[in-house]
C-alpha cells in the first residue's frame, strides 16, 4: 500500500513536470501583460525541434538548445504582432497553435518520412535518468528509504529543473528589480512608463523568459518523457496548463501546487483504471478518466474564490492617444 | 496460325491493358496517417504491393481533422476514381453518405459494417489475432502478470482486450492482466506519454508483457516497457523492429491483405459488395515472427501456438467476440 502511494506520487512528479514549466511560462508572459495562448504552439514546436536535432546530432543537450531556440523564436513572433504591432494577443497566440502544429508535422514528414515523427532516441540522444547518491544504499531504510530511492531519485534533469523553477519564479517575481517592474507593467504600465522604463523592452524580455521555459517543457515531452516526437503530442497541455495558471491566480507557488494537483489526478486515473472496488466492480473507465476535470470545477467553484487577472493583460500598451 | 496467335496474343493485351487502365484505386486513411507504424501504415503496404505487382498506380489521402472525410471520399468519387478504400471504423458516417450518392462507384471500409450495395465491409477477427498473442504472453511471463493498454476506450478495442485475456487464461487460469485505456477521446490514439505512464504503472504492479491496441499512444508503451526491460506486443503492423529483443511478437491485422485484394478484385471486374469477415482462417489475423524477436519465442511457446492456432481454425476453440454481446467471459 504504502509502495503504492509512492508509485503514484512518483507518477505524479513525472506528469506534472512539463506543465509546471509551461504554467510558469505563462505566468511571466501574462503578469507583464501579454496573454499568451500560444504555451500549447511554443511546446509542440520545441519537443520537435528537440527530437529532430537531438535524433541528427545524438546529443538531448544540443536538441535542448534548439528546442529553446524555436520556442523562443515563437514567444518573439508573439511579441512582434502584440507588443510591437499592438495585435490582438489571443489571435496571435491561436496563429501560433495552428503554425506549429501544422508545421511540425510537415518538416518532420519532409526530413524523417514516417508520418511526422521523428525516429526513436536512444543513449545520449535522451536525457537519462539521474540516480542521486545514495539511492541503493539507503533504500533499505524504513520509510525514508523508499521515498529517496524511488520518488525522489531516478528522475530526469528537466523535472528536478521544473521543481527549482517555481521557487526560483517566485524569487525572480518577488525579490528582483526585473520582476517588480515586471509585475507593475502587468498591472498599470503607464506608470513604468511614466517612471522611464521601456514598456515594450519589459514585456519582450519576460515573453523570452515565457519562451526558454516553453523550450524546456517541450524538450521534456519529446527527449525526456518520451523518446522521439510525434505529430500533436502535447495533446492540450498547454491549455491544462493555462488552467493550472488561473487556479493559482498567477503565483508561482501555487502554480507548482496547481501543477502538482492535476499530475496527481491524472496518476490516480491511470492506476485507479480496472480496480475493483472491493468487489463492488469496476469503476467504468471514464468516469475515472473525468474525474479531475470534475475535482477542477468543484474546487474553483467551491474553493479558490475570484481569479483576478493582470489588470493591464491583453490590451496592448499605447503611450498617447 | 503464328497470325492468329499473335492476334489473340495482342488482343489479350491490349483488353488486359484497358482493364487495367479501367481501374482508378484510391485510399483515404484514418487520422494518424499512413505512416503510423500500425494500421493505417498496412493499408498503404497493400496499396504499394499492388502498385508493385499490376503497375496499376493509386491516389491516396491522409486526413488531418474529421471534416476532411467526406470530402476526400466525394472529390475521388467525382474524379472517377474506384474502387476508393476508407480506412478505418470513424470513416463509417461518410462513407454511407458518399456511397449513396456515387451507386455506380465501388467503396470499401475497412473495421465498419455500412450496408449498401456499392460497399464492401471488411471486418477483422481481432479477437482471434489477440488470443494468439495472449498465448505468447503467458508464457513469456515469469511473475504471471501481464498488462493491456487500449487507445480510445471502444468495443472493438475491447475486442482486442478479451481476446488477449482469453488468451493469457488458456494458458494460466490464474494470471491476472491488468486492463487499461488511454482515454475517451481521438487523443488517446496519439498520446505516447500517457501510454508510458499506464505501462510503467501496470510494470509497477508485476506485469512484466504488455500488449498495446493504441495506434501512435502503443509507440511509448513499447518504449516504457523496452526501458524497463520487459517486453512489449505490437499490433496492427509488425512493430517487432521498434526495440528488437524487448518486443515480443506483433498481433498482425492484414490490412494490407484487404485493401490488395479489393483492388484486384476491381481490376478482374469481380468486386463484390457485402462483409467480408478476415480471421485466422482467412489469413487475416495472426502473430509476426521475425529476427527480431527470433531469440524471444521458445520452441515450446512457437509448438504452443501454433496448437492454438490450428484450433480455432479447425473451430475447436472458438475466441470469444466482444461486440457480438459487450461482455467479455473469460
Amino acid at each position: 500500500m504504502f509502495l503504492d502511494i509512492l508509485l503514484v506520487l512518483d507518477s505524479t512528479l513525472r506528469i506534472s513536470a512539463p506543465l509546471i514549466l509551461a504554467c510558469l511560462a505563462g505566468l511571466f508572459a501574462e503578469r507583464s501583460g501579454v496573454f499568451d495562448i500560444g504555451l500549447e504552439g511554443k511546446m509542440l514546436a520545441a519537443a520537435f525541434a528537440a527530437a529532430a536535432t537531438a535524433a541528427v546530432t545524438g546529443s538531448a543537450w544540443l536538441g535542448l538548445v534548439a528546442a529553446l531556440g524555436a520556442s523562443v523564436f515563437l514567444a518573439m513572433v508573439h511579441g512582434f504582432a502584440c507588443i510591437t504591432q499592438r495585435g490582438n494577443q489571443i489571435v496571435s497566440g491561436v496563429a501560433i497553435n495552428f503554425i506549429a502544429a501544422g508545421a511540425t508535422a510537415l518538416l518532420g514528414q519532409a526530413w524523417f518520412g514516417q508520418g511526422g515523427r521523428t525516429p526513436s532516441l536512444s543513449g545520449a540522444a535522451k536525457f537519462q535518468d539521474i540516480r542521486l547518491p545514495g539511492a541503493e544504499s539507503l533504500a533499505q531504510l524504513p520509510v525514508a528509504g523508499p521515498i529517496w530511492a524511488e520518488l525522489i531519485s531516478g528522475h530526469k534533469l528537466l523535472v528536478y529543473l521544473a521543481f527549482l523553477a517555481a521557487p526560483a519564479s517566485w524569487w525572480v517575481l518577488h525579490r528582483t528589480r526585473f520582476g517588480m517592474r515586471l509585475r507593475a507593467v502587468g498591472e498599470n504600465p503607464a506608470a513604468v512608463d511614466t517612471a522611464g522604463i521601456s514598456v515594450a523592452w519589459l514585456r519582450y524580455r519576460a515573453l523570452i523568459v515565457c519562451g526558454l521555459l516553453c523550450g524546456l517543457s517541450g524538450a521534456y515531452l519529446s527527449t525526456a518523457q518520451g523518446a522521439g516526437f510525434i505529430p500533436n503530442m502535447s495533446a492540450g497541455k498547454g491549455f491544462i496548463a493555462l488552467a493550472a495558471l488561473i487556479f493559482a491566480k498567477w503565483r508561482p507557488i501555487q502554480a507548482l501546487l496547481a501543477c502538482l494537483l492535476f499530475g496527481f489526478l491524472d496518476a490516480v486515473a491511470i492506476r485507479l483504471q480496472g480496480f475493483d472496488w472491493f468487489g463492488l466492480g469496476e469503476l467504468p473507465s471514464q468516469a475515472v478518466q473525468a474525474l479531475p476535470y470534475l475535482l477542477t470545477v468543484i474546487l474553483l467553484a467551491g474553493f479558490i474564490g475570484r481569479a483576478v487577472a493582470p489588470r493591464a493583460g491583453g490590451v496592448p500598451y499605447v503611450k498617447e492617444r | 496460325m503464328l497470325r492468329k496467335l499473335m492476334a489473340a496474343l495482342a488482343a489479350a493485351l491490349i483488353g488486359g491493358a484497358a482493364a487495367a487502365a479501367e481501374i482508378k484505386p484510391a485510399v483515404v486513411y484514418d487520422l494518424g496517417g499512413k505512416f503510423d507504424k500500425s494500421f493505417n501504415e498496412a493499408a498503404w503496404m497493400g496499396a504499394e504491393r499492388f502498385k508493385a505487382d499490376t503497375g496499376i498506380d493509386y491516389r491516396d489521402f491522409e486526413i488531418q481533422n474529421d471534416a476532411q472525410r467526406e470530402q476526400a471520399l466525394r472529390r475521388f468519387a467525382q474524379q472517377g476514381y474506384n474502387p476508393i478504400i476508407a480506412i478505418g471504423f470513424s470513416q463509417a458516417a461518410a462513407v454511407e453518405k458518399v456511397a449513396a450518392e456515387f451507386p455506380e462507384v465501388n467503396f470499401g471500409i475497412v473495421d465498419m459494417v455500412v450496408d449498401l450495395p456499392n460497399v464492401r465491409s471488411i471486418l477483422f477477427r481481432e479477437h482471434e489475432g489477440s488470443f494468439l498473442v495472449g498465448v505468447m504472453a503467458a508464457m513469456a511471463s515469469k511473475t504471471g502478470k501481464v498488462g493491456f493498454v487500449g487507445g480510445m476506450d471502444i468495443p472493438l478495442i475491447r475486442r482486442f482486450a478479451c481476446g488477449y485475456l482469453g488468451g493469457v487464461r488458456y494458458v494460466n487460469p490464474k494470471a491476472e492482466v491488468f486492463q487499461q485505456m488511454t482515454g475517451d477521446t481521438g487523443a488517446a490514439w496519439n498520446d505516447p506519454a500517457k501510454g508510458a505512464e499506464i505501462a510503467r504503472s501496470q510494470i509497477d504492479r508485476g506485469a512484466d508483457v504488455i500488449y498495446h491496441a493504441a495506434g501512435g499512444t502503443g509507440v511509448g508503451v513499447l518504449q516504457a516497457a523496452a526501458e524497463a526491460g520487459v517486453l512489449g506486443i505490437g499490433v496492427d503492423s509488425n512493430q517487432n523492429g521498434l526495440h528488437p529483443g524487448h518486443v515480443l511478437t506483433s498481433m498482425l491485422k492484414r490490412v494490407d491483405q484487404a485493401v490488395y485484394k479489393a483492388f484486384e478484385d476491381a481490376m478482374k471486374g469481380q468486386f463484390t459488395a457485402g462483409i467480408y469477415v478476415l480471421g485466422l482462417k482467412e489469413d487475416g489475423v495472426g502473430y509476426a515472427m521475425d529476427e527480431n524477436n527470433a531469440p524471444l519465442v521458445t520452441p515450446e511457446m512457437k509448438a504452443a501456438v501454433e496448437a492454438a492456432a490450428d484450433k480455432i481454425r479447425s473451430g475447436e476453440i472458438v475466441v470469444h467476440d466482444y461486440m457480438s454481446d459487450m461482455s467479455c467471459p473469460y
